[in-house]
């Protein structure tokens, strides 16, 4: 069942003459979720090298994602679990700064149809200056951005910030969120919002387990717009398991997994055939 | 005496002064603090904040509270007159607020006696704790231990190394260290593989925090159980010479002893305060822990501040001689107390502290932390007088034990902090 009606969209459509930027959200994320559901690989930028990563990136749309996530490295990402914080101090230590990340994005957002959003931590964020970096990244084909110490109560100045900029903002919903901040959450998220499948960091799991399932039943009575799923997913199971109660997957650890693990000129092919057997599973 | 007027149930000396900065309903100090962390944690902060304020108005809390800081951990601690060293630095009279003596040798256990009893209150069965220099993990270890919970405390794999004392004590007390090898494997990494663990176990698990830093409520909840160093200073000044000090000097790595000994004196206009940080090899060597003096605003494990981070906002690994000052963030309530200039900050270096920690020890018979050293530094670096009118009050946060590996160290190779920082 496809109940995604047209998801209203916050942004502020550019009306005025005098802004030169378009300030409307980028219509490929605006029509993400009007036809099936879609597989969103995150890769973290610069990891395992810059080249390892367009190839993965672009490995990862020719198997069928539907969108990037890039992930911004961090040195101290709290949210994340050993792979991605593995993949953040590599990237960081090759020389992987924000402006590199906004560079890797351009050459990505000239060559790929899909729509890219950007996720990272606040404080990078915050020292480029709200209103700056979201002009930035817009600038470079982002179409949006997931910040997971940004709850949705500290972000007044950084939605606004995003708003102007015609920047999605894709809120993260938790096992632990109870429904009347499921609606607040929801109706923050500018296109989708994004659920966490388990109270934890991010990280390769095993399986399923029925409190998923649980939490994902509770969104779905309260959420009026899409979400997707994410944190644990790695196998087409998952993705089965949890079909009709989602809008949409996120794959991130297991990929980096992959990258880190096999030799450079089959990790790409690996990311690849991982994100086509989730896509089929998805279908 | 104190004790007999402290344990009074109703007691108004714990209740916040109206005009002091409470952090407002967004738990913020004007633009510092909040509560940026996963959402996954944001239910649990907010049931945390409603819990600690009932508890705290809550007289049995109180009384428990109080009876446990005085038959267990051997509160009062003494105010006690350091008339050696006074007269030798002519700075005017050093009155010490002997944090050393209380139980576990430090400041830190009156915050971990008050969040476990917290925790207890709300049937959690497992304490977590982040820890540096090991300090904050044994008090929580041992507290823990006082009411049979489970306690894991992180530590960075480098600090592990370097504080084998702290971790056998922790160990003894019942308690499991998890050595932390991720980032720069020291303090910072320990707390964010503490907030890692909280988030994925944070229906049966407490966090207890070390200092007045992280998410709304802990900085205002970690300040209000350390208060009691200077309402139990203050009266001391009072009785002892009759009148308040002109100044009070305390250490600040992530600042919880400097709050908890200068809010009761803030309504006190006449009373000057002066924040130490640690300047490491120097502030312009780079290698140093001064955020307030050196750093930029930014968020960090959960609170917006001042920290220690690169242009790219990267967070940097700071330096210190003492691993309780080696944090590259502070508290957000001694931001805001920078931006408003109630407290001056200062830094000194780790050479400055170690020749302190050697005056303290030969002059006064009193080895303190090197943490404290930095305090006692800083009174040594003020103009000197002729006259002994001026009443300085220094918090001597911990007692120097644990840091005689590195000052003996550091004395064998002459060169004062030098020697500790090739890590």
């Amino acid at each position: 069942m496809n109940r995604t009606s047209t998801p209203i969209s916050l942004a502020r459509r550019s009306q005025a003459p005098r802004l030169r930027m378009d300030t409307s959200v980028d219509f490929r994320l605006r029509d993400l979720f009007t036809v099936g559901k879609p597989v969103i690989p995150f890769l973290t930028a610069g990891f395992p090298t810059v080249s390892g990563f367009v190839d993965a990136a672009v490995a990862a749309c020719d198997a069928g994602a539907r969108a990037l996530e890039i992930g911004m490295p961090f040195s101290d990402p709290l949210a994340d679990g050993p792979a991605i914080q593995y993949s953040s101090q590599v990237a960081l230590a090759g020389g992987i700064t924000m402006p590199r990340v906004l560079e890797l994005t351009t050459r990505l957002s000239a060559r790929l149809p899909i729509p890219i959003l950007l996720m990272g931590y606040l404080n990078p964020i915050s020292q480029m200056g709200f209103a700056r970096f979201a002009r930035a990244a817009r600038a470079a084909g982002a179409t949006g951005t997931i910040v997971p110490d940004c709850p949705i109560d500290e972000a007044t100045e950084w939605r606004s910030a995003s708003r102007h900029a015609g920047m999605a903002n894709v809120f993260l919903i938790a096992p632990t969120t109870p429904d009347e901040r499921v609606a607040l959450i929801d109706a923050g998220s500018t296109v989708f919002s994004y659920c966490v499948s388990v109270a934890g960091v991010t990280g390769v799991r095993r399986d399923v387990s029925e409190s998923t399932r649980r939490f994902l039943r509770r969104v779905r009575r309260v959420a009026k717009k899409p979400y997707v799923v994410g944190f644990g997913i790695s196998q087409p199971e998952h993705v089965r398991a949890l079909k009709l109660l989602a809008d949409g997957f996120v794959v991130g650890s297991a990929l980096v997994k992959i990258l880190r693990e096999s030799p450079k000129p089959r990790a790409a092919a690996g990311v690849g055939r991982t994100i086509g057997a989730l896509v089929r599973a998805a279908e | 005496m104190v004790n007999e007027k402290r344990s009074s149930a109703s007691d108004p000396g714990y209740r916040l002064a109206p005009f002091l900065p409470r952090p407002d309903r967004r738990g913020r100090f004007g633009a510092y603090g909040g509560r940026y962390v996963p959402e996954t944690l944001i239910p649990a902060l907010k049931r945390l904040e409603a819990d600690f304020k009932s508890a705290w108005k809550d007289p049995a809390f109180q009384k428990e509270y109080r009876r446990l800081m005085h038959e267990f951990a051997g509160r009062p601690t003494s105010l006690y007159f350091a008339e050696r060293l006074s007269s030798h630095w002519r700075r005017g009279r050093i009155y010490l607020k002997r944090e050393d003596l209380n139980h576990t040798g430090s400041h830190k256990l009156n915050n971990t006696l008050g969040q476990i009893l917290l925790a207890v209150r709300g049937g959690k069965k497992r304490v977590i704790a982040e820890t540096g220099a090991g300090q904050h993990g044994v008090a929580t270890a041992t507290v823990a231990a006082r009411f049979g919970l489970e306690c894991d405390v992180y530590m960075g794999k480098i600090d592990v190394e370097r504080q084998a004392p702290n971790v056998a004590r922790m160990k003894l007390l019942g308690a499991r260290v998890i050595p932390v090898e991720s980032g720069a494997q020291t303090l910072k990494d320990a707390t964010n593989e503490a907030i890692r663990d909280w988030v994925a176990r944070v229906d049966d698990t407490f966090y207890v925090i070390g200092s007045v830093v992280g998410p709304h409520p802990y900085p205002f909840m970690v300040r209000q159980f350390q208060r009691v160093i200077g309402e139990e200073a203050r009266t001391q000044f009072k009785q002892q010479i009759g009148r308040l000090p002109n100044l009070l000097v305390a250490c600040v790595g992530g600042g919880s002893n400097a709050l908890g000994f200068f809010t009761a004196f803030m309504k006190d206009k006449s009373v000057r305060m002066l924040g130490v940080e640690a300047a490491g090899c120097g502030l312009h060597s780079g290698k140093h822990a001064a955020s307030l003096s050196a750093g930029r605003v930014g968020i960090l494990h959960g609170s917006a501040g001042y920290l220690l981070q690169s242009n790219d906002g990267q967070i940097t690994v700071p330096q210190s001689i003492s691993a309780g000052l080696d944090y590259p963030g502070v508290g957000p309530e001694h931001s805001y107390l920078k931006d408003s200039r109630r407290v001056t900050y200062t830094s000194v270096t780790d050479d400055e502290a170690l020749a302190a920690f050697t005056a303290l020890s030969e002059l006064e018979g009193i080895l303190p932390a090197l943490e404290s050293a930095h305090a006692l530094a800083a009174v040594r670096k003020l103009p000197a007088r002729r006259t002994t009118n001026q009443i300085i009050g220094v918090c001597l946060s911990g007692r120097g034990d644990k840091d005689l590996a590195t000052v003996m160290e550091a004395a064998e190779s002459g060169g004062g902090g030098k020697s500790r920082n090739k890590s």
